[in-house]
């Protein structure tokens, strides 16, 4: 896998690498996860794939966990 | 020649020290949520750290398979239900090691869901895995050896650690200190830290009261913008990027409890722990508990315990009992450390009606008022019936309220259809299959 390519979050293309996980780029770019179910906005938390905070839809994979996922070439991630 | 087979679910250190322990004598599967083994202390993003793989190398030189990326959703006392990124399978098992390690412990305060509010090995764990924080302010807050730890990570690459504050006073550090004394490779490893840590302000029997949201005009409207820190009568506001907060460990539980291993007895203020006999095994036959499952005890015991729980699960009792004494020295140092490591009922305070308790289903606290159990909370509150499965609430009810957490049910993290389907198609198989809310 190359040190660096292009991801799109909500569309928009990102640079990221191999080492990064889905939610330590979002924290990166300061964008939210998700809201709760009360419209709180809300980004990772516990870091470990315990809280669930950082779901979002990873290609096709709608609530896959930002923490636990690294970040691959083209990768779709859209927020909710 | 092997005999029987162990599987082996989490690959942290106690994971690993039992797959490495068994795997001259049986046939060993070690299975993880992460892709490589190391768990959390040894976490190295996407790889291997190289005490990881130290542990792992013999191991799988003598046969043991990795399953990493998988995570347990179901179990009975046959089979495990696994899930990965792309299906499910059914895994029989023979003789099981539980060593799923611990999670944070997060207490509630106004201000604690904001984005930019994490855990204190949370924030850690996601440095590790690519987020950039030089030159940013992170203010470091809880209670543990953890915050030092992290902050001292965090201020390695690059962040300016505005400040560490920990609840416990400084009479109970110096009993910390002590206790110590009976474990030089922990004495070494403070003295270390607070080396690395020159500088920063460590503030004693202090805490955050509150998180502030940044202003809607700032162009990170929504994030955390500064923490309201209070130290006996003074109260003060720090501005930061980030806080990270954490007040120790809570040992993960679910599964062994879905599997019907008993607790240990309750320890006053201390999350619970699965109860096990001086061989590390459970109360069910043939389940094995080793590391943080069984009562927080760090590094050291964790492996101890790992390797006690992987001799003892492939049959060699007599080379399990070597390492007993060496296990309950550790043993010792983790008591003392829980008792100095005791909350102050102050923080209990700390939550107001309106602060969101439940982060799944978005439960204030006074709401939860209205209820005398856990399971009330859950049956007519929504507490803990969210995606999370209640791991992070039930952490802080039981710290309230002293409220038992007893209502495990598979799955027990969230799954697709599919995986649910294959567990419904072996249903026939379990003993029993009451369907209960």
């Amino acid at each position: 896998m190359p040190e660096t390519f292009t991801v799109f979050i909500n569309g928009q293309p990102v640079t990221a690498g191999p080492e990064t996980s889905v939610a330590a780029l979002l924290l990166r770019e300061r964008m939210v996860n998700r809201r709760s179910c009360a419209g709180q906005l809300r980004a990772a938390f516990c870091g470990m794939g315990i809280c669930m905070e950082c779901r979002v839809t990873i290609d096709s994979d709608a609530h896959g966990l930002g923490c636990m996922t690294f970040c691959r070439p083209n990768m779709k991630i859209t927020t909710l | 020649m092997k005999t029987g087979s162990v599987t082996i679910i989490g690959a942290g250190p106690a994971g690993l020290a039992a797959a490495a322990a068994a795997a001259p004598y049986a046939t060993v599967t070690l299975l993880d949520e992460n892709p490589g083994p190391g768990g959390q202390i040894w976490r190295a993003g996407a790889g291997t750290t190289t005490a990881a793989a130290e542990l792992w190398e013999p191991a799988r030189q003598a046969g043991a398979q990795w399953l990493g990326g998988c995570r347990v959703v179901a179990a009975d006392a046959h089979a495990l239900l696994l899930e990965n990124a792309t299906g499910a399978q059914r895994l029989p098992w023979e003789k099981l090691v539980l060593a799923p390690g611990a999670r944070e412990r997060f207490l509630p305060f106004p201000g604690w869901t904001l984005p930019g509010v994490l855990g204190a090995g949370g924030l850690q764990a996601l440095v590790k895995n690519g987020l950039d924080i030089r030159g940013q302010r992170v203010m470091v807050a809880g209670s543990g050896p953890l915050l030092l730890a992290a902050a001292a990570f965090l201020r390695s690459q690059g962040a300016i650690i505005a400040g560490i504050t920990e609840q416990a006073t400084r009479r109970q550090l110096a009993g910390l200190a002590w206790a110590s004394l009976v474990s030089p490779e922990k004495r070494k490893q403070a003295s270390g830290l607070f080396r690395q840590l020159r500088g920063v302000p460590y503030l004693t029997h202090c805490w955050v009261e509150a998180a502030e949201v940044q202003e809607s005009s700032h162009k990170n409207s929504g994030w955390l913008a500064a923490v309201r820190l209070r130290r006996g009568n003074r109260r003060w506001r720090e501005p930061c990027d980030w806080l990270a907060s954490g007040f120790g460990l809570a040992p993960n539980i679910e599964l062994a409890r879905l599997l019907g291993c008993a607790l240990a007895p309750a320890a006053e203020g201390r999350p619970s722990s699965i109860a096990v006999d001086d061989f590390q095994l459970a109360s069910q036959s043939n389940i094995w508990c080793a590391g943080e499952i069984t009562g927080i005890g760090g590094l050291e015991l964790s492996l101890l315990e790992g390797r006690i729980a992987g001799l003892a699960a492939a049959g060699q009792t007599a080379l399990a009992r070597r390492w007993l004494k060496a296990r309950d020295r550790q043993r010792h140092f983790a008591r003392a450390l829980a008792r100095a490591a005791r909350l102050d009922a102050e923080l209990r305070r700390l939550p107001g009606d309106e602060t969101v308790i439940c982060r799944c289903e978005d439960v204030p606290l006074g709401r939860l008022r209205e209820y005398h159990s856990w399971r009330e909370a859950r049956l007519l509150g929504r507490c803990g019936m969210g995606a999370c499965q209640g791991r992070i609430c039930s952490d802080i009810t039981g710290w309230l309220w002293n409220w038992q957490y007893d209502t495990t049910r598979p799955p027990v993290t969230p799954a697709r259809i599919s995986t649910l389907a294959l567990m419904a198609a072996n249903a026939e198989k379990a003993s029993s299959s009451e369907f209960i809310l």
